[in-house]
């Protein structure tokens, strides 16, 4: 049987904050029957992003049910930014450690919270369901095991397999775990928690080709309906610049158009940093 | 707080008559059953009594009997020896539910150039003689299979299993270990070669085994050294565990009877209460071919660890699987390999009672477990509602 210490013991035997949120303003989920840890996180949220209530339903071991107790009444209170920061190792540390190897019982925690703050963000999906199932046994993504290995700096397979559950079934994907952590042996960056809206690393060429397209599919038929119109004229580092034609060219709200809705649809899609001038 | 251990499939507790035995052993007699002077000679006879009651108990002769370490040794030496008396077969036939003691020797084997067949079980834990036998290939060196699960107590037809291998000329090899005082057996109408046994699991103490070895097959030992057990089994012989062995495989004899009427009664009181009590629990194993003392009961929607340890507050030893196997992420091997939906393996529990379990040890797991299991149900995202059909039947 594993050393659990006597807050895990407590958390384990009277849990707090079970159950569901009926009104919940998001709820996070993650986990599996078949992976034999689930956990489902229900958050309300009032109007100055400030988490006023946090309840769980958790299917597991006692130190998935005391992470996710502990969870919930560390990020009660908090604002919804301020819960974020808040880390799986922070969690054990909440509950006096884990047991090295159910120390992805709070990873699954952390994964909850960042579902259920994908959810309220309206972002389509959360991070750990991104990238490709290395681990078939237990569905982890190499995105979940590079944000793992980052953020815990994990060393050997093994904990990989303490932290993620990778590994820890058939064997199979031992090797690729293997490669994951020579890969990043050296740039242990934590990745961002919440999944980028847009795509992150373009080269100045696909930049422009996907503004092109952008502009071509979306901001000009829309522009067009009004009698109006847009072309891409050249894209110049993060200036982008456009010629407005047809009613556009004349109307006086044109700059407000430029910024509100072209500047705004592109930096959303593209970059942040985006400007868009008009060349007259 | 008073333990109430149901998890004698894990272990046993030695019992009193059996630590009589060896006390003075520890002490007074401790001479080297290897020493020519009169001090060591009456343990060494001592041994020779203990050979004889462990050789009672199998229906053999003493001279076939090998002292060891454990059951894990027995199993080791059988596999091995059969291999290394035929150098020319190079194929092993076992099964998935087998003991780590014996898989990973196999998988293990396999490594080195033998090849395997792993034999699956149906739903309910049992074996297709059909596949054993279509199995059998020329060059196959051994069949090695579990005389008893000790998950699910499901017992195997050793006897049927062990005539085809003789008259298809192949060695056989069973892992007893659950089996010693449970279920009545005679070597001298079951035609295996190899057997072995571990003490711990028959109320003598950790650190000893025996195994069985047929006259007249070839054997090569596992541990060379001096001349101990006939060159069988070199090293000092654990000269305490070995009277205790003895004493215990006496008392096992004696105790069949009882295990069969007054253990499997509680048993059963254990297994229809907790049914009847709990909605969507079922039975792990076939129901009428199974070791009087053994239950695995899956509850569905809750997991294992949290069970346990809920029931560890009242004092109630269980387990969860096997506990070679309990630091594994995934359900145990032998509900995989019997095909027990995930719903029901995660929550998978082993009862395993011994004639030192009481009848008010039942009725309080009895009285406390549904409530366990019902809280459990309650923080699980999975629960169902009373005449809702399961959430998930994968
Ligand atoms: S694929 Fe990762 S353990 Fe089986």
């Amino acid at each position: 049987m594993w050393e659990y210490t006597d807050k895990v013991r407590e958390h384990f035997i009277n849990p707090k904050n079970v159950g569901e949120i009926a009104d919940a303003s998001c709820v996070g989920e993650v986990g599996s029957l078949a992976c034999g840890d689930a956990l489902k996180l229900y958050l309300k949220v009032d109007e100055n992003d400030r988490i006023v209530d946090a309840k769980f339903q958790t299917f597991g071991c006692a130190s998935a049910i005391a992470s996710s107790s502990a969870l919930t009444e560390m990020i009660k209170g908090k604002t919804v930014d301020e819960a974020m920061d808040v880390s799986n190792q922070d969690i054990a540390e909440f509950l006096g450690g884990l047991p090295k190897e159910k120390m992805h019982c709070s990873v699954m925690g952390k994964e909850a919270l960042e579902a259920a703050v994908a959810n309220l963000r309206g972002l389509p999906m959360a991070p750990h369901e991104e990238g490709e199932i290395v681990c078939e046994c237990f569905g982890v993504t190499d995105t979940t095991i590079r944000k793992a290995i980052a953020e815990n700096n994990l060393k050997t397979v093994e904990e990989i397999t303490d932290f993620t559950k990778a590994g820890g079934g058939c064997g199979k994907c031992l090797d690729k775990l293997a490669d994951l952590l020579a890969e990043s042996k050296g740039v242990l960056k934590p990745l961002q928690p919440v999944a980028p809206a847009r795509p992150a690393g373009l080269t100045n060429l696909q930049r422009m080709k996907l503004i092109s397209k952008i502009i071509d599919e979306e901001i000009s038929p829309s522009l067009q309906k009004d009698g109006g119109n847009i072309e891409l004229v050249d894209v110049d580092g993060k200036t982008v610049l456009v010629q407005l034609r047809g009613a556009c060219s004349s109307c006086k709200s044109s700059q407000l158009t430029l910024k509100q809705f072209v500047e705004k649809r592109l930096r959303d899609a593209v970059d942040p940093d985006l400007v868009v001038e008009e060349v007259r | 707080m008073p333990v109430i251990y149901m998890d004698n499939n894990a272990t046993t507790k030695v019992d009193p008559a059996v630590l009589e035995e060896m006390l003075p052993y520890f002490s007074e007699q401790y001479g080297n059953p290897s020493s020519m002077h009169m001090f060591g000679g009456m343990v060494g006879r001592k041994i020779s009594e203990a050979r004889e009651r462990v050789a009672a108990s199998f229906g053999c002769q003493p001279g076939e009997i090998i002292f060891n370490a454990c059951g894990t040794e027995g199993d080791n030496t059988a596999i091995r020896s059969a291999l290394a008396s035929q150098p020319d077969k190079r194929h092993i036939i076992t099964t998935r539910v087998e003991h780590p003691a014996v898989l990973n020797l196999v998988k293990h084997l396999e490594r080195k150039g033998y090849e395997a067949t792993y034999l699956g079980v149906d739903e309910q834990g049992r074996l297709d003689l059909d596949e054993l036998r279509d199995a059998i290939r020329h060059d196959t060196a051994l069949i090695s299979v579990m005389f008893a699960n000790n998950e699910t107590g499901v017992i195997f037809p050793i006897k049927e299993i062990a005539e085809i291998a003789k008259e298809r000329g192949v060695l056989m090899h069973t892992d007893a270990v659950q089996v010693l005082g449970k279920v009545p057996f005679d070597l001298k109408d079951i035609p295996v070669d190899f057997l072995a046994v571990s003490g711990h699991k028959v109320h003598a103490p950790k650190g000893v085994g025996a195994m069985f070895v047929r006259k007249g097959v070839q054997f090569r030992p596992f541990m060379m050294g001096g001349h101990q057990e006939h060159g069988r089994r070199a090293g000092t012989e654990n000269t305490t565990g070995i009277i205790g062995l003895g004493k215990a495989c006496e008392l096992a004899m004696g105790n069949v009877a009882h295990e069969n009427t007054v253990v499997r009664a509680l048993r059963d009181k254990l297994e229809k209460k907790l049914i009847e009590a709990v909605p969507d629990t079922r039975i792990n194993g076939v129901v009428d071919s199974r070791l009087p003392n053994t239950t695995s009961l899956a509850f569905q929607f809750v997991e294992g660890e949290s069970i346990l340890l809920m029931l560890d507050a009242f004092g109630v030893c269980a387990s969860s699987g096997s506990a070679c196997t309990s630091g594994s992420l995934e359900p145990s091997h032998v509900l995989r390999a019997m095909g027990v939906p995930f719903t029901y393996a995660h929550g998978s529990i082993r009862f395993s009672l011994s004639r030192f379990n009481t009848e008010a040890d039942v009725d309080l797991v009895v009285a406390e477990l549904p409530k366990i299991i019902h809280r459990l149900r309650e923080i699980s995202p999975f629960k169902r509602t009373e005449g809702e059909a399961p959430a998930c039947t994968c």
